[in-house]
């Protein structure tokens, strides 16, 4: 993280206190988390104070304090999943990254997370890496999935 | 300034503008209760506690005395049954979070709450918000904040201002209806900011 990088983002934003949000945002999608000297370099700059920070950044689960990995692995727990036998796959996902839902594997490659419902039932079981769906997805396949992410 | 005329408990008012249904109530010894409500604060609403009936002739209005401004001819009242009852059953849900707070306990006498309704979860912080918003707002030192939210939101010091600033203030304390501020300082500072054993000694 360098503070230059830090201060593009938040001129882009015009730097006001009212475009914290807008500011963090930004900083997590180019870093995939919140470090903790970007958020200090925020406060100095929008004049928001560190407990305003820390509310908004541990209110959205769109940020995180901590690292993430290069890749996002989302698991679709809803109903329809549910029943087409997403727990196995979770199973399998925990077995192969070594990781639960919630946990970045210890060589920053994955960050697993469950989701309620994707929106595309019909796909079930279905697993979002990084954006890309994979639908009707078996445990056999799990693995082969994972390979094509390094 | 031009005066609002309204009636709180049948009584008449003439309310600055501007002014809250509570302080409209207060300034003429209407006493309504409150948990979140403090004087050098600005209006915050979180507890609901304070909440009124607005006669709006044929129906009742329900709102939140301490952020609702006063309007010309309001007719307020400031206890009934349902009130009572709406009080009743926000003081059981904070009890169940702090069952031992002298605040509530007194609360829960005169409304008839009872503080085993609920399961018990003791999380001690009602959310209230009275520390986080004295230190921003009067002491101006932003040392202790909120995190999280919904059932996990709790209060957190924010180590490098609290170590500097809290032990010389601590004004915070005696406005949390439970004992949770000082616990949770008590404890952020031993793990976080632990003072210099040598510091504490010198003091002696
Ligand atoms: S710690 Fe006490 S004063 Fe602070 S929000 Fe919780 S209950 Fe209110
Ligand atoms: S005192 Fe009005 S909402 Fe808490």
């Amino acid at each position: 993280m360098n503070t230059k990088n830090i201060d593009r983002i938040i001129d882009k934003h015009q730097g006001t206190a009212d475009s914290l949000i807008q500011v963090l945002l930004g900083i997590q999608s180019e870093y995939q988390w919140l470090p903790k000297a970007a958020l200090e370099r925020v406060g100095e700059r929008l004049q928001v104070p560190m407990s305003r920070i820390q509310h908004i950044a541990t209110f959205y689960k769109a940020f995180s304090l901590v690292p993430k990995g290069r890749h996002q692995v989302h698991i679709c727990m809803g109903t329809a999943c549910h029943v087409r036998g997403a727990p196995r796959i979770l199973d399998m996902m925990r077995d192969l990254t070594g990781i639960s839902p919630g946990e970045t594997d210890q060589e920053l490659k994955f960050s697993l997370e469950t989701v309620n419902c994707i929106g595309c039932c019909a796909l079930g079981p279905v697993v979002e890496i990084d954006g890309k769906v994979h639908g009707k997805i078996s445990t056999a396949e799990t693995a082969d999935i994972l390979e094509q992410y390094k | 300034m031009s005066k609002v005329h309204l009636t709180i408990d049948g009584k008449k008012v003439a309310a600055k503008e501007g002014m809250t249904i509570l302080e409209a109530a207060q300034s003429v010894s209407v006493s309504i209760p409150t948990l979140c409500h403090q004087a050098k604060l600005a209006p915050y609403g979180g507890c609901r506690l304070c909440m009124v009936e607005l006669d709006m002739g044929d129906w009742t209005r329900f709102v939140v005395s301490c952020v609702y401004t006063v309007e010309k001819d309001l007719v307020v009242t400031t206890r009934s049954e349902k009130l009572d009852s709406v009080r009743r059953n926000i003081l059981e849900l904070l009890l169940a979070h702090a069952p031992d707070s002298p605040k509530l306990a007194e609360l829960a006498e005169e409304y008839g709450a009872d503080r085993n309704r609920y399961e018990q979860d003791a999380s001690f912080c009602i959310h209230c918000g009275l520390c986080v918003r004295y230190c921003a707002e009067v002491v101006g030192k932003h040392a202790v904040g909120f995190i999280d939210r919904g059932i996990r939101k709790e209060i957190s010091f924010i180590p490098e201002i609290a170590a500097k600033e809290c032990n010389e203030c601590k004004e915070c304390f005696p406005l949390c209806p439970t004992s949770y501020l000082q616990a949770a300082f008590v404890l952020a500072e031993s793990l976080v900011f632990p003072k210099e054993v040598s510091e504490s000694a010198s003091k002696k």
